[in-house]
Protein backbone atom coordinates (compact mmCIF):
# COMPACT_ATOMS: atom_id res chain seq x y z
CA UNK A 1 0.00 0.00 0.00
CA UNK A 2 1.35 3.29 -0.99
CA UNK A 3 1.91 5.94 2.03
CA UNK A 4 0.38 9.28 0.35
CA UNK A 5 -2.19 8.66 -2.22
CA UNK A 6 -3.42 12.07 -4.17
CA UNK A 7 -6.45 10.53 -6.28
CA UNK A 8 -7.17 13.03 -8.26
CA UNK A 9 -6.56 16.43 -7.08
CA UNK A 10 -8.06 19.64 -8.42
CA UNK A 11 -7.30 22.84 -6.53
CA UNK A 12 -8.31 26.54 -7.77
CA UNK A 13 -7.23 29.91 -6.44
CA UNK A 14 -10.11 31.87 -7.86
CA UNK A 15 -10.42 31.37 -11.79
CA UNK A 16 -6.77 29.88 -11.91
CA UNK A 17 -6.19 26.34 -11.80
CA UNK A 18 -3.21 25.36 -9.62
CA UNK A 19 -3.48 21.73 -9.42
CA UNK A 20 -5.46 19.95 -12.43
CA UNK A 21 -6.74 16.59 -12.02
CA UNK A 22 -3.40 15.15 -9.95
CA UNK A 23 -2.59 11.45 -9.35
CA UNK A 24 0.52 10.53 -7.27
CA UNK A 25 1.51 7.49 -4.97
CA UNK A 26 4.32 7.78 -3.13
CA UNK A 27 5.70 4.29 -1.97
CA UNK A 28 7.04 3.73 1.59
CA UNK A 29 10.94 3.90 2.12
CA UNK A 30 11.93 5.74 -1.19
CA UNK A 31 13.26 9.10 -1.41
CA UNK A 32 10.91 11.01 -4.25
CA UNK A 33 11.09 13.74 -6.43
CA UNK A 34 8.66 16.53 -7.54
CA UNK A 35 9.84 18.64 -10.35
CA UNK A 36 8.60 21.50 -12.55
CA UNK A 37 9.52 24.97 -13.47
CA UNK A 38 8.42 27.89 -11.47
CA UNK A 39 5.03 28.25 -10.88
CA UNK A 40 4.28 24.90 -12.28
CA UNK A 41 2.47 24.02 -9.02
CA UNK A 42 4.74 22.08 -6.86
CA UNK A 43 4.85 23.87 -3.55
CA UNK A 44 0.77 24.07 -4.31
CA UNK A 45 0.55 20.57 -4.10
CA UNK A 46 2.88 20.11 -1.02
CA UNK A 47 0.44 23.12 0.78
CA UNK A 48 -2.38 20.95 -0.13
CA UNK A 49 -0.75 17.69 1.38
CA UNK A 50 0.28 19.22 4.42
CA UNK A 51 -3.67 20.81 5.11
CA UNK A 52 -2.48 24.36 4.62
CA UNK A 53 -5.03 24.52 2.04
CA UNK A 54 -7.70 22.18 1.40
CA UNK A 55 -8.54 20.74 -2.40
CA UNK A 56 -11.06 22.05 -4.34
CA UNK A 57 -11.76 18.20 -5.77
CA UNK A 58 -10.35 15.24 -5.06
CA UNK A 59 -8.58 13.39 -2.46
CA UNK A 60 -5.35 12.70 -0.43
CA UNK A 61 -5.06 9.99 1.60
CA UNK A 62 -1.99 9.61 3.91
CA UNK A 63 -1.25 5.99 5.09
CA UNK A 64 -5.04 4.78 4.34
CA UNK A 65 -6.69 7.72 5.98
CA UNK A 66 -8.17 11.08 4.35
CA UNK A 67 -6.79 13.85 4.82
CA UNK A 68 -9.69 15.99 3.84
CA UNK A 69 -11.01 18.33 6.25
CA UNK A 70 -8.11 18.08 8.92
CA UNK A 71 -6.40 21.01 9.89
CA UNK A 72 -2.23 21.53 9.29
CA UNK A 73 -1.45 20.13 13.00
CA UNK A 74 -3.96 17.52 12.48
CA UNK A 75 -2.15 16.36 9.66
CA UNK A 76 1.08 16.86 10.56
CA UNK A 77 0.13 14.35 13.92
CA UNK A 78 -0.54 11.82 11.40
CA UNK A 79 3.02 11.97 10.54
CA UNK A 80 3.12 14.73 7.44
CA UNK A 81 6.60 16.40 8.56
CA UNK A 82 7.49 19.47 5.99
CA UNK A 83 10.04 22.55 5.43
CA UNK A 84 9.98 25.65 3.75
CA UNK A 85 11.38 27.21 0.72
CA UNK A 86 12.12 29.92 2.68
CA UNK A 87 13.31 28.96 6.21
CA UNK A 88 11.05 29.12 8.86
CA UNK A 89 12.38 28.54 11.99
CA UNK A 90 11.09 30.06 15.10
CA UNK A 91 14.02 32.86 15.00
CA UNK A 92 14.32 34.29 18.47
CA UNK A 93 13.75 31.18 20.23
CA UNK A 94 16.66 28.49 20.76
CA UNK A 95 17.32 25.51 18.08
CA UNK A 96 16.04 23.09 21.10
CA UNK A 97 12.97 24.99 22.32
CA UNK A 98 12.21 24.78 17.81
CA UNK A 99 12.51 21.11 18.17
CA UNK A 100 10.31 20.76 21.52
CA UNK A 101 7.90 23.34 20.58
CA UNK A 102 7.06 20.78 17.62
CA UNK A 103 5.66 18.21 19.63
CA UNK A 104 2.77 19.99 20.62
CA UNK A 105 0.83 17.02 18.82
CA UNK A 106 1.95 14.34 21.97
CA UNK A 107 2.77 16.84 24.79
CA UNK A 108 -0.01 14.62 26.94
CA UNK A 109 -0.42 16.81 29.34
CA UNK A 110 -2.78 19.74 29.82
CA UNK A 111 -3.04 24.02 30.85
CA UNK A 112 -3.23 22.76 34.70
CA UNK A 113 -0.40 19.78 34.54
CA UNK A 114 1.43 22.88 32.91
CA UNK A 115 0.66 25.41 35.94
CA UNK A 116 0.75 22.80 38.62
CA UNK A 117 3.99 21.21 37.41
CA UNK A 118 2.63 17.69 38.14
CA UNK A 119 4.39 15.01 37.80
CA UNK A 120 3.05 13.77 34.32
CA UNK A 121 4.56 17.33 33.48
CA UNK A 122 7.73 16.77 34.50
CA UNK A 123 8.00 13.60 33.28
CA UNK A 124 6.56 14.19 29.86
CA UNK A 125 8.97 17.82 29.51
CA UNK A 126 12.26 15.66 30.59
CA UNK A 127 11.16 12.67 28.03
CA UNK A 128 10.48 15.98 25.21
CA UNK A 129 13.92 17.27 26.47
CA UNK A 130 15.83 14.08 26.03
CA UNK A 131 14.45 12.70 22.87
CA UNK A 132 15.29 16.53 21.38
CA UNK A 133 18.84 16.04 22.74
CA UNK A 134 19.22 12.89 21.28
CA UNK A 135 18.24 14.23 17.41
CA UNK A 136 20.43 17.08 17.51
CA UNK A 137 23.35 14.90 18.74
CA UNK A 138 22.26 12.43 15.74
CA UNK A 139 22.64 15.53 13.51
CA UNK A 140 25.45 17.01 14.94
CA UNK A 141 23.86 20.24 16.14
CA UNK A 142 23.86 19.47 19.72
CA UNK A 143 26.43 22.23 19.96
CA UNK A 144 24.06 24.73 18.79
CA UNK A 145 21.49 23.58 20.93
CA UNK A 146 20.91 26.97 23.21
CA UNK A 147 21.50 28.83 19.86
CA UNK A 148 19.34 31.28 18.28
CA UNK A 149 18.79 30.07 14.22
CA UNK A 150 18.75 34.03 13.48
CA UNK A 151 22.54 33.91 14.52
CA UNK A 152 23.29 30.68 12.31
CA UNK A 153 24.74 30.13 9.17
CA UNK A 154 21.90 29.35 6.20
CA UNK A 155 22.53 26.07 5.56
CA UNK A 156 23.20 25.20 9.27
CA UNK A 157 19.39 26.98 9.30
CA UNK A 158 18.45 24.44 6.92
CA UNK A 159 19.97 21.37 8.41
CA UNK A 160 18.10 23.08 11.39
CA UNK A 161 14.34 22.92 9.93
CA UNK A 162 15.34 19.38 8.68
CA UNK A 163 15.79 18.22 11.96
CA UNK A 164 13.00 20.21 13.81
CA UNK A 165 10.82 17.78 10.62
CA UNK A 166 12.18 14.84 11.83
CA UNK A 167 11.40 15.66 15.22
CA UNK A 168 7.64 15.42 14.51
CA UNK A 169 8.47 11.60 14.19
CA UNK A 170 6.82 11.60 10.70
CA UNK A 171 6.11 8.88 8.45
CA UNK A 172 6.46 11.38 5.44
CA UNK A 173 8.93 14.36 5.23
CA UNK A 174 8.30 17.06 2.80
CA UNK A 175 11.39 18.63 1.50
CA UNK A 176 10.51 21.70 -0.20
CA UNK A 177 13.41 23.16 -2.17
CA UNK A 178 16.25 21.96 0.35
CA UNK A 179 19.00 23.47 -1.70
CA UNK A 180 17.76 26.47 -2.52
CA UNK A 181 20.14 28.90 -1.95
CA UNK A 182 22.50 26.59 -0.63
CA UNK A 183 26.39 26.69 -2.11
CA UNK A 184 28.07 24.36 -3.82
CA UNK A 185 29.89 22.36 -0.47
CA UNK A 186 26.35 23.10 1.43
CA UNK A 187 24.66 20.88 -1.07
CA UNK A 188 27.35 18.30 -1.00
CA UNK A 189 26.34 18.41 2.55
CA UNK A 190 22.38 18.19 2.01
CA UNK A 191 22.88 15.36 -0.52
CA UNK A 192 25.07 13.35 2.02
CA UNK A 193 22.13 14.04 4.66
CA UNK A 194 19.33 13.50 2.93
CA UNK A 195 20.98 9.81 2.04
CA UNK A 196 21.60 9.73 5.61
CA UNK A 197 17.95 10.25 6.73
CA UNK A 198 16.61 8.03 4.10
CA UNK A 199 18.90 5.21 5.64
CA UNK A 200 18.35 5.57 9.32
CA UNK A 201 14.95 6.95 9.48
CA UNK A 202 11.72 5.16 9.00
CA UNK A 203 10.90 8.03 7.13
CA UNK A 204 9.91 8.74 3.11
CA UNK A 205 11.03 11.53 1.54
CA UNK A 206 9.40 13.48 -1.17
CA UNK A 207 11.11 16.42 -2.02
CA UNK A 208 10.66 19.65 -4.28
CA UNK A 209 13.92 20.72 -6.13
CA UNK A 210 15.34 22.71 -8.79
CA UNK A 211 19.32 21.68 -8.63
CA UNK A 212 18.87 18.46 -11.46
CA UNK A 213 21.63 16.79 -9.78
CA UNK A 214 20.43 16.67 -6.47
CA UNK A 215 17.37 15.44 -8.15
CA UNK A 216 19.30 12.97 -10.33
CA UNK A 217 21.66 11.86 -7.62
CA UNK A 218 18.88 11.55 -4.50
CA UNK A 219 15.26 10.56 -5.63
CA UNK A 220 14.85 6.96 -7.17
CA UNK A 221 11.53 8.00 -8.09
CA UNK A 222 10.20 11.29 -9.86
CA UNK A 223 7.43 12.90 -10.99
CA UNK A 224 7.10 16.04 -12.89
CA UNK A 225 4.69 18.60 -12.92
CA UNK A 226 3.26 21.41 -15.70
CA UNK A 227 0.40 23.51 -14.96
CA UNK A 228 -0.53 21.41 -12.21
CA UNK A 229 -0.56 18.34 -14.44
CA UNK A 230 1.43 15.30 -14.25
CA UNK A 231 3.64 15.52 -17.51
CA UNK A 232 6.10 12.88 -16.65
CA UNK A 233 7.12 10.19 -14.10
CA UNK A 234 9.34 7.45 -13.56
CA UNK A 235 13.33 7.11 -12.81
CA UNK A 236 15.80 9.89 -12.93
CA UNK A 237 16.86 7.79 -16.67
CA UNK A 238 13.40 8.56 -18.05
CA UNK A 239 12.70 11.68 -17.09
CA UNK A 240 16.32 12.91 -18.32
CA UNK A 241 15.07 11.49 -21.54
CA UNK A 242 11.67 12.26 -21.32
CA UNK A 243 10.63 14.77 -24.46
CA UNK A 244 7.42 16.17 -22.33
CA UNK A 245 9.85 16.99 -19.75
CA UNK A 246 12.98 18.31 -21.93
CA UNK A 247 10.45 20.47 -23.87
CA UNK A 248 8.89 21.81 -20.69
CA UNK A 249 12.06 22.72 -19.05
CA UNK A 250 13.79 23.84 -22.30
CA UNK A 251 11.21 25.10 -24.59
CA UNK A 252 9.49 23.58 -27.54
CA UNK A 253 11.92 23.46 -30.96
CA UNK A 254 9.15 23.97 -32.94
CA UNK A 255 8.14 27.29 -32.42
CA UNK B 1 17.49 24.92 49.99
CA UNK B 2 17.17 27.14 46.68
CA UNK B 3 14.02 25.45 45.70
CA UNK B 4 11.99 27.58 48.43
CA UNK B 5 14.22 30.87 49.09
CA UNK B 6 11.73 32.84 46.80
CA UNK B 7 8.94 31.14 48.62
CA UNK B 8 9.66 32.18 52.27
CA UNK B 9 10.83 35.64 50.75
CA UNK B 10 7.46 35.64 49.60
CA UNK B 11 5.97 34.45 52.82
CA UNK B 12 7.72 36.82 55.16
CA UNK B 13 6.74 39.74 53.08
CA UNK B 14 3.07 38.91 52.93
CA UNK B 15 3.13 38.71 56.73
CA UNK B 16 5.34 42.00 57.78
CA UNK B 17 2.47 43.68 55.07
CA UNK B 18 -0.09 42.38 56.85
CA UNK B 19 1.42 43.08 60.24
CA UNK B 20 2.20 46.75 58.83
CA UNK B 21 -1.62 47.05 57.59
CA UNK B 22 -2.83 45.43 61.02
CA UNK B 23 -1.16 47.94 63.20
CA UNK B 24 -1.80 50.79 61.32
CA UNK B 25 2.35 51.59 60.77
CA UNK B 26 1.73 52.14 57.67
CA UNK B 27 -1.19 54.68 56.53
CA UNK B 28 -4.18 53.91 54.59
CA UNK B 29 -3.08 56.07 51.83
CA UNK B 30 0.16 54.22 51.37
CA UNK B 31 -2.09 51.00 51.76
CA UNK B 32 -3.77 51.66 48.89
CA UNK B 33 -0.86 52.20 46.62
CA UNK B 34 0.22 49.36 47.45
CA UNK B 35 -2.97 47.39 46.46
CA UNK B 36 -2.99 49.76 43.53
CA UNK B 37 0.80 48.38 42.72
CA UNK B 38 -0.51 44.68 43.07
CA UNK B 39 -3.13 45.35 40.29
CA UNK B 40 -1.17 46.82 38.06
CA UNK B 41 1.13 44.34 38.00
CA UNK B 42 -1.59 41.61 37.39
CA UNK B 43 -3.15 43.95 34.22
CA UNK B 44 0.59 44.67 32.85
CA UNK B 45 1.64 41.26 33.03
CA UNK B 46 -1.24 39.52 31.90
CA UNK B 47 -1.60 41.66 28.98
CA UNK B 48 2.06 41.13 28.42
CA UNK B 49 0.77 37.54 27.82
CA UNK B 50 -1.06 38.75 24.03
CA UNK B 51 0.41 41.65 23.51
CA UNK B 52 4.16 40.82 24.25
CA UNK B 53 4.23 36.88 23.70
CA UNK B 54 1.92 36.73 21.39
CA UNK B 55 2.51 39.83 19.38
CA UNK B 56 -1.34 40.42 18.75
CA UNK B 57 -2.31 44.08 19.99
CA UNK B 58 -5.05 43.42 22.48
CA UNK B 59 -6.20 47.27 23.65
CA UNK B 60 -9.88 45.92 25.77
CA UNK B 61 -8.17 45.22 28.75
CA UNK B 62 -10.32 47.17 31.06
CA UNK B 63 -13.34 45.70 29.22
CA UNK B 64 -12.59 42.44 30.98
CA UNK B 65 -11.24 44.25 34.10
CA UNK B 66 -14.84 45.59 34.34
CA UNK B 67 -16.93 41.71 33.43
CA UNK B 68 -14.68 40.68 36.49
CA UNK B 69 -15.65 43.21 38.75
CA UNK B 70 -19.36 43.63 38.04
CA UNK B 71 -19.56 40.41 38.81
CA UNK B 72 -17.66 39.50 41.77
CA UNK B 73 -19.17 42.96 42.92
CA UNK B 74 -22.86 41.67 42.84
CA UNK B 75 -22.28 38.32 43.55
CA UNK B 76 -20.52 39.56 46.85
CA UNK B 77 -23.17 41.98 47.64
CA UNK B 78 -26.00 39.49 46.43
CA UNK B 79 -24.77 36.84 49.09
CA UNK B 80 -23.36 39.04 52.03
CA UNK B 81 -25.14 42.33 52.02
CA UNK B 82 -28.09 44.00 52.32
CA UNK B 83 -29.05 45.65 49.02
CA UNK B 84 -31.71 47.98 47.94
CA UNK B 85 -32.21 45.73 44.40
CA UNK B 86 -30.71 42.08 45.63
CA UNK B 87 -32.48 42.08 49.40
CA UNK B 88 -31.19 41.04 52.55
CA UNK B 89 -27.88 39.08 52.32
CA UNK B 90 -28.57 35.49 51.17
CA UNK B 91 -25.63 33.95 53.45
CA UNK B 92 -24.45 34.53 56.84
CA UNK B 93 -21.87 37.34 56.52
CA UNK B 94 -19.43 35.75 58.97
CA UNK B 95 -19.09 32.97 55.93
CA UNK B 96 -17.99 35.99 53.39
CA UNK B 97 -14.40 34.94 54.82
CA UNK B 98 -14.33 32.07 53.22
CA UNK B 99 -16.44 33.02 49.90
CA UNK B 100 -14.24 36.30 49.29
CA UNK B 101 -11.67 34.42 46.95
CA UNK B 102 -14.07 32.22 45.35
CA UNK B 103 -16.12 35.12 44.49
CA UNK B 104 -12.99 37.01 42.79
CA UNK B 105 -11.90 33.65 40.98
CA UNK B 106 -15.64 33.48 39.78
CA UNK B 107 -14.91 37.17 38.58
CA UNK B 108 -12.00 35.89 36.66
CA UNK B 109 -13.82 32.86 35.07
CA UNK B 110 -16.45 35.42 33.75
CA UNK B 111 -13.82 37.60 32.55
CA UNK B 112 -12.00 34.68 30.57
CA UNK B 113 -15.55 33.41 29.27
CA UNK B 114 -16.24 37.38 27.76
CA UNK B 115 -12.44 36.85 26.72
CA UNK B 116 -14.15 34.46 24.08
CA UNK B 117 -15.30 37.78 22.31
CA UNK B 118 -12.23 38.52 21.15
CA UNK B 119 -10.81 34.58 21.34
CA UNK B 120 -13.17 33.05 18.61
CA UNK B 121 -12.06 36.08 16.25
CA UNK B 122 -8.45 35.51 16.60
CA UNK B 123 -8.70 32.76 15.05
CA UNK B 124 -9.10 34.66 11.58
CA UNK B 125 -8.09 37.86 12.16
CA UNK B 126 -4.63 39.44 13.15
CA UNK B 127 -2.96 42.65 13.78
CA UNK B 128 -4.69 45.49 13.27
CA UNK B 129 -8.01 44.01 12.47
CA UNK B 130 -8.15 42.01 15.70
CA UNK B 131 -6.81 45.34 17.47
CA UNK B 132 -10.02 46.94 16.39
CA UNK B 133 -12.31 44.02 17.50
CA UNK B 134 -11.09 44.51 21.06
CA UNK B 135 -11.73 48.31 20.93
CA UNK B 136 -15.14 46.81 19.82
CA UNK B 137 -15.21 44.28 22.83
CA UNK B 138 -14.51 47.15 25.30
CA UNK B 139 -17.39 49.48 24.26
CA UNK B 140 -19.76 46.41 24.42
CA UNK B 141 -18.95 45.41 27.47
CA UNK B 142 -19.02 49.12 28.53
CA UNK B 143 -22.17 49.94 27.07
CA UNK B 144 -24.01 46.98 28.26
CA UNK B 145 -23.36 47.54 32.46
CA UNK B 146 -24.73 50.86 31.32
CA UNK B 147 -27.47 49.75 30.18
CA UNK B 148 -28.15 47.36 32.72
CA UNK B 149 -30.18 49.05 35.97
CA UNK B 150 -30.38 46.70 38.27
CA UNK B 151 -26.85 46.83 38.70
CA UNK B 152 -26.53 51.25 39.06
CA UNK B 153 -25.94 51.74 35.37
CA UNK B 154 -23.79 54.56 34.20
CA UNK B 155 -24.23 55.50 38.21
CA UNK B 156 -22.11 52.47 39.68
CA UNK B 157 -22.85 49.76 41.77
CA UNK B 158 -21.89 49.96 45.56
CA UNK B 159 -22.59 47.45 48.72
CA UNK B 160 -18.86 45.62 48.42
CA UNK B 161 -17.03 48.17 51.36
CA UNK B 162 -19.96 45.81 53.81
CA UNK B 163 -18.44 42.48 52.36
CA UNK B 164 -14.73 44.01 53.18
CA UNK B 165 -16.44 44.56 56.83
CA UNK B 166 -17.95 41.47 57.48
CA UNK B 167 -14.61 39.93 56.72
CA UNK B 168 -12.41 42.44 59.53
CA UNK B 169 -15.67 41.39 61.68
CA UNK B 170 -15.17 37.79 61.35
CA UNK B 171 -11.69 38.01 61.84
CA UNK B 172 -9.56 40.95 62.61
CA UNK B 173 -6.78 41.14 59.87
CA UNK B 174 -6.66 43.69 57.18
CA UNK B 175 -8.02 41.20 54.54
CA UNK B 176 -7.94 43.47 50.93
CA UNK B 177 -3.94 43.60 50.96
CA UNK B 178 -3.77 40.27 51.91
CA UNK B 179 -5.71 38.68 48.97
CA UNK B 180 -4.51 41.39 46.76
CA UNK B 181 -1.06 40.27 47.80
CA UNK B 182 -2.21 36.88 47.50
CA UNK B 183 -3.52 36.97 43.78
CA UNK B 184 -0.99 39.15 42.09
CA UNK B 185 1.50 36.39 43.04
CA UNK B 186 -0.75 33.32 42.29
CA UNK B 187 -0.76 35.34 38.96
CA UNK B 188 2.52 36.01 38.26
CA UNK B 189 3.16 32.46 39.33
CA UNK B 190 0.89 31.54 36.70
CA UNK B 191 1.79 32.99 33.52
CA UNK B 192 5.43 32.35 34.19
CA UNK B 193 4.81 29.03 34.45
CA UNK B 194 2.48 29.07 31.36
CA UNK B 195 4.96 30.50 29.52
CA UNK B 196 8.07 28.43 30.06
CA UNK B 197 6.58 25.22 29.88
CA UNK B 198 6.86 23.54 26.14
CA UNK B 199 2.66 23.73 26.06
CA UNK B 200 3.17 27.44 26.83
CA UNK B 201 6.22 28.18 24.24
CA UNK B 202 3.34 27.83 21.65
CA UNK B 203 1.85 31.22 22.26
CA UNK B 204 5.99 33.25 21.17
CA UNK B 205 5.71 30.39 18.13
CA UNK B 206 2.18 31.69 16.92
CA UNK B 207 4.08 35.40 17.35
CA UNK B 208 7.32 34.50 15.49
CA UNK B 209 5.85 32.28 12.30
CA UNK B 210 1.93 31.61 12.57
CA UNK B 211 2.10 29.00 9.51
CA UNK B 212 5.05 27.22 10.84
CA UNK B 213 3.73 27.00 14.18
CA UNK B 214 0.40 25.22 12.74
CA UNK B 215 2.52 23.11 10.48
CA UNK B 216 4.69 21.81 12.68
CA UNK B 217 1.85 20.58 15.07
CA UNK B 218 0.84 23.32 17.56
CA UNK B 219 -2.86 23.92 17.21
CA UNK B 220 -2.93 27.51 16.93
CA UNK B 221 -6.38 27.98 17.60
CA UNK B 222 -6.30 26.65 20.85
CA UNK B 223 -3.14 28.39 21.94
CA UNK B 224 -5.04 31.51 20.81
CA UNK B 225 -8.24 30.35 22.86
CA UNK B 226 -6.03 29.76 25.96
CA UNK B 227 -3.68 32.59 25.79
CA UNK B 228 -6.61 35.19 25.54
CA UNK B 229 -8.87 33.50 28.10
CA UNK B 230 -5.99 33.17 30.65
CA UNK B 231 -5.15 36.66 29.91
CA UNK B 232 -8.47 38.13 30.20
CA UNK B 233 -9.23 36.12 33.15
CA UNK B 234 -6.76 37.50 35.32
CA UNK B 235 -7.78 40.89 33.95
CA UNK B 236 -11.24 39.94 36.08
CA UNK B 237 -9.20 38.93 38.61
CA UNK B 238 -7.63 42.37 38.78
CA UNK B 239 -11.13 43.97 38.32
CA UNK B 240 -12.51 42.24 40.91
CA UNK B 241 -10.02 43.21 43.38
CA UNK B 242 -10.25 46.84 42.43
CA UNK B 243 -13.98 46.87 43.03
CA UNK B 244 -13.80 45.50 46.37
CA UNK B 245 -10.40 48.29 47.65
CA UNK B 246 -12.63 50.85 45.95
CA UNK B 247 -15.83 49.71 47.86
CA UNK B 248 -17.58 51.12 44.34
CA UNK B 249 -17.70 50.60 40.59
CA UNK B 250 -18.25 52.55 37.79
CA UNK B 251 -18.40 51.86 33.76
CA UNK B 252 -16.39 55.13 33.75
CA UNK B 253 -13.40 53.47 35.39
CA UNK B 254 -12.82 50.75 32.38
CA UNK B 255 -12.74 52.64 29.47
CA UNK B 256 -10.54 52.70 26.57
CA UNK B 257 -8.36 55.19 28.41
CA UNK B 258 -7.89 52.13 31.21
CA UNK B 259 -6.76 49.66 28.79
CA UNK B 260 -4.31 52.58 27.49
CA UNK B 261 -2.72 53.39 31.11
CA UNK B 262 -2.19 49.15 30.94
CA UNK B 263 -0.76 49.18 27.18
CA UNK B 264 1.77 52.08 28.01
CA UNK B 265 2.45 49.30 31.27
CA UNK B 266 3.63 46.59 29.09
CA UNK B 267 5.26 48.71 26.71
CA UNK B 268 7.18 50.80 29.68
CA UNK B 269 8.70 47.61 31.26
CA UNK B 270 9.29 45.50 27.41
CA UNK B 271 7.39 43.21 25.18
CA UNK B 272 7.71 39.25 26.31
CA UNK B 273 9.53 40.41 29.67
CA UNK B 274 7.85 39.29 32.72
CA UNK B 275 9.70 40.84 35.01
CA UNK B 276 9.82 44.11 33.11
CA UNK B 277 5.66 44.26 33.43
CA UNK B 278 6.14 43.86 37.00
CA UNK B 279 9.03 46.28 37.19
CA UNK B 280 7.13 48.46 34.95
CA UNK B 281 3.75 48.43 36.66
CA UNK B 282 5.26 48.98 40.30
CA UNK B 283 6.99 52.13 38.65
CA UNK B 284 4.34 53.32 37.02
CA UNK B 285 2.02 53.36 40.19
CA UNK B 286 4.59 54.89 41.84
CA UNK B 287 5.65 57.52 38.94
CA UNK B 288 1.55 58.58 38.88
CA UNK B 289 1.37 58.76 42.81
CA UNK B 290 4.56 60.79 42.17
CA UNK B 291 3.55 63.21 39.98
CA UNK B 292 -0.08 63.66 41.85
CA UNK B 293 0.65 67.34 43.04
CA UNK B 294 1.19 68.16 39.51
CA UNK B 295 -2.81 67.80 39.30
CA UNK B 296 -3.97 67.79 36.01
CA UNK B 297 -0.59 68.94 33.81
CA UNK B 298 0.24 65.01 35.13
CA UNK B 299 -1.27 63.55 32.02
CA UNK B 300 1.12 66.21 30.20
CA UNK B 301 4.23 65.05 31.74
CA UNK B 302 3.52 61.05 31.98
CA UNK B 303 2.70 60.94 28.16
CA UNK B 304 5.52 63.22 27.07
CA UNK B 305 7.78 61.00 29.26
CA UNK B 306 6.72 57.65 27.14
CA UNK B 307 7.35 59.71 24.02
CA UNK B 308 11.05 59.92 25.68
CA UNK B 309 11.20 56.20 26.30
CA UNK B 310 10.04 55.58 22.99
CA UNK B 311 12.99 57.33 21.21
CA UNK B 312 15.58 56.28 23.69
CA UNK B 313 14.75 52.51 24.51
CA UNK B 314 11.60 51.48 22.25
CA UNK B 315 12.36 47.68 23.77
CA UNK B 316 11.12 48.92 26.73
CA UNK B 317 13.11 48.75 30.24
CA UNK B 318 14.02 45.07 29.84
CA UNK B 319 13.34 44.44 26.17
CA UNK B 320 12.88 40.99 25.69
CA UNK B 321 14.83 39.64 28.68
CA UNK B 322 13.85 39.29 31.94
CA UNK B 323 15.78 39.91 35.13
CA UNK B 324 18.41 37.19 35.53
CA UNK B 325 19.91 38.34 32.02
CA UNK B 326 20.58 41.36 33.86
CA UNK B 327 21.51 40.02 37.02
CA UNK B 328 23.21 37.08 36.69
CA UNK B 329 23.43 36.35 40.42
CA UNK B 330 19.94 35.90 41.00
CA UNK B 331 19.99 32.50 39.33
CA UNK B 332 21.83 31.34 42.81
CA UNK B 333 18.70 32.18 44.92
CA UNK B 334 16.09 30.48 42.41
CA UNK B 335 15.56 28.64 38.96
CA UNK B 336 14.66 30.75 36.80
CA UNK B 337 14.29 28.25 33.83
CA UNK B 338 12.51 25.35 35.21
Amino acid sequence: MSLLEIKSMTHRFGGLKAVSELNISIEPGRVEGLIGHNGAGKTTVFNLVSGFYTPTEGNIIVDGQDTGGLKPHQVTALGVARTFQNIRLWKDMTVLDNIRISQHHRLGYSFFDAVMRTKRYMKRESEITAEAYKLLEELSLVDFANEYPKNLPYGTQRKVEIARALSVKPKLLLLDEPAAGLNSSDVVTLINLVKWISDNFPVTIWMIEHHMDVVMELCSHIVCIDFGETIAEGTPEEIRNNPAVISAYLGDDNI
Amino acid sequence: MKRYNVQIILAVALAILAYLAQEEIIGKYALSVLMFMGINVILSTSLNLVNGYMGEFSCGHAGFMAVGAYVSSVLGVMLFAKDKVFGPALLDPSLSIWVFPLIVIIGGIAAALAGLLVAIPSFKTRGDYLAIITIAANYIVISVVENIDTIGGARGFMGMKSVVKAMGKTIDMPWMPIWVFIFTILSVWIIRRFISSTFGKGVPAINQDEIAAEIMSVNTNKMKMVAFMLSSGLAGVAGALFAYILGYVNPGSFTILKSTEVLVMVYLGGMGSLSGSVLSAILFTLLLEALRPLQIIKWVVVPFLLILLMQFRPEGIMGNRELPDFFPRLKRFYAFKD
